[in-house]
């Protein structure tokens, strides 16, 4: 085998039976769990996005909000303000306003790094928050706007048809497929000579400069693409939620997207994905049983810290390589 | 040199200065590299040397004067313009991408020089072109069995070999080396030395070479150019050194008096 069709091989060889189950799966569980997945799905892509500046990069954004609220709100305003019930047509307005914001922030922010990089996006994503807030006429303000079922690939929702199966079927199906080809993209990103620039100004941005990768630039591209994600994956929740309120351009839900890249593992390519979906189930279940659902994040997110720094997915590798270095018995 | 003959610098700076507060780093030097040599810098801790390549690399802007290369004053170009145009360098601490095979560390080099960084939507382990010139100069330097250990678990002599490999990856007409041996055991110094004199004279490229050991400067460099001070003390072969009062004595001491 060639070796460098290696890790494709590899990921198709990993990626096969999981992208069978998820395929299989409105057929065999509650369609209150399929939409949950595609929840999960959704914030994996944004967190695949995200983890292109935290993971490879080597910038730690704290307003990804921004640009998740930014794709939510294009496809919100399209809705009301354009009638755009076409899917496809709101996730191209989600996809060129979360780009727009995203080259502006990121013009400013890759100037910087460490703390002064990470506070300014979370300066940038609050002046979002609070324009979402405070113009409450063409927002919506705390009600924020609604969404109603979209067209997908030009066919409506049927007659007889209700809201809570498209979610669970076709809604799920179709945020699976993008799922997919957002996975596929960004996998080639990260292993293109582009990706191997990014990490080469992860590890080292002077010598970086001395190759020739001029890193302002590259970050700043950097910065776009992973906007563009987020903002994507901004724009496929926002019908699945059916709303969309200042509350996803808050700090917190930054905040969160932090918290499942770190809960997957951001030095892994699939740590990211693992993370989302997990902490989507997390979540989901600490607000049900307790209402003190945040503290019970907190104290995950710090034994997270102290006992698995390298997430989920690190774990994994770990026990992975002991186990195939482990004498047979 | 035989009367009217003519040696064109590939690098002349003049009266280039550098202050940091109130220490001349670098005080009006005039210096010169001629195509093809191997020179090199000497002198004492905070002589200058490493500013001196600072400021002709890009990495500290110039105070003053001026830096002359293939007759172009680059005094103000970025360090990206002066990679573009030839010139390269390794450093003294070792500078890699740590996480990064030593593969991936040349590949980079090279995809950057070749203007492939630029692509997006082609896995870079596919450029079978970039692969087999890497692989090449690893094997050039005697890392071809280290090629895909991450460079930051390579041992210190590795990790400065594969520090100049990176920097004569980019193919540059002049490299500068800064202590390509520091930090390395004695008995690992020679075979380093031996490696990258080798390969910078098979390549053609024009090499500056600080170093503090007398031993590696009088063996592997024809010119040195000895620095006090921020200024140049003496210039000459490694004999006119050698016999040289004013280095004697403030770099040599009486270890090297003839």
């Amino acid at each position: 085998m060639s070796p460098m069709l290696g890790p494709g091989r590899r990921l198709l060889v990993a990626a096969g039976p999981i992208v069978l189950a998820l395929v299989i799966l409105p057929y065999v569980v509650e369609p209150y769990h399929t939409v949950l997945l595609s929840y999960g799905l959704i914030f994996a892509i944004a967190a695949l996005g995200f983890n292109l500046l935290l993971g490879y990069t080597g910038l730690l954004s704290f307003g990804h909000s921004a640009y998740f609220g930014m794709g939510a709100y294009a496809v919100a305003f399209a809705v009301k303000y354009l009638r755009i019930t076409s899917m496809e047509l709101s996730l191209v307005a989600g996809i060129l306003a979360s780009a727009l914001v995203t080259a502006l922030f990121g013009f400013v922010c890759v100037r910087y790094t460490r703390i002064y990089f990470s506070i300014l996006t979370l300066a940038l994503s609050q002046v979002l928050w609070s324009l979402a807030f405070k113009f409450f006429w063409v927002t919506g303000g705390t009600d924020g706007l609604r969404v109603p079922t979209p067209v997908l690939l030009g066919v409506s929702i049927g007659a007889g048809e209700d809201k809570m199966t498209f979610l669970a079927h076709r809604y799920y199906y179709y945020v699976l497929a993008i799922f997919l080809v957002a996975v596929a993209l960004m996998w080639i990103i990260v292993h293109s000579p582009f990706g191997k620039a990014l990490q080469a100004i992860r590890d080292n941005e002077v010598r970086a400069e001395f190759v020739g990768v001029q890193v302002w630039h590259y970050r700043w591209v950097a910065f776009l693409i992973s906007g563009v994600f987020t903002g994507l994956a901004g724009a496929l929740w926002v019908p699945l939620n059916g709303l969309t309120t200042p509350d996803i351009l808050h700090w917190s839900f930054s905040g969160e997207i932090v918290f499942f890249t770190v809960l997957g593992g951001f030095s892994t390519f699939a740590g990211p994905i693992v993370g989302a979906v997990v902490f989507n189930y997390l979540k989901t279940f600490a607000v049900g049983y307790t209402v003190y659902w945040q503290m019970f994040l907190g104290v995950v997110l710090v034994t997270l810290v102290m006992v698995l720094p390298t997430g989920i997915m690190g774990m994994a590798a770990r026990l992975s390589q002991k186990w195939r270095r482990a004498p047979a018995s | 040199m035989a009367e009217g003959t003519r040696i064109v610098s590939l690098l002349q700076t003049t009266r280039l200065t550098k202050d940091f507060g109130d220490t001349h780093a670098v005080d009006h030097v005039d210096f010169a590299v001629t195509e093809g040599e191997v020179l090199a810098l000497i002198g004492s801790n905070g002589a200058g040397k490493t500013t001196l390549i600072n400021l002709i690399s890009g990495l500290v802007p110039v105070d003053s004067g001026s830096i002359i290369f293939e007759g172009t004053d680059i005094t103000r170009d970025s360090i990206h313009e002066k990679i573009a145009r030839g010139i390269s360098r390794s450093f003294q601490l070792v500078n890699l991408f740590d996480q990064l095979s030593a593969l991936d560390n040349l590949a980079l080099a090279i995809f950057s020089r070749d203007g492939k960084t630029r692509k997006l939507f082609s896995l870079s382990e596919a450029d079978g072109a970039v692969r087999d010139e890497a692989v090449a100069v690893l094997q050039q330097f005697g890392l071809a069995s280290k090629a895909r250990m991450v460079a930051g678990g390579l041992s210190q002599g590795e990790r400065k070999l594969l520090d100049v490999a990176v920097a004569y990856a980019l193919r540059p007409k002049l490299l500068f080396l800064d202590e390509p041996t520091s930090g390395v055991s004695t008995r690992e110094k020679a075979p380093i030395m031996d490696i990258i004199t080798a390969v910078v004279r098979a390549g053609g490229i024009t090499a500056v070479i600080v170093e503090h050991d007398m031993d590696v400067v009088f063996k592997y460099c024809p010119r040195i150019v000895a620095m006090h001070q921020g200024t140049i003390l003496a210039d000459g072969t490694p004999d006119e050194i050698r016999n040289n009062e004013q280095v004697t004595a403030n770099l040599l001491g009486t270890q090297h008096h003839a």
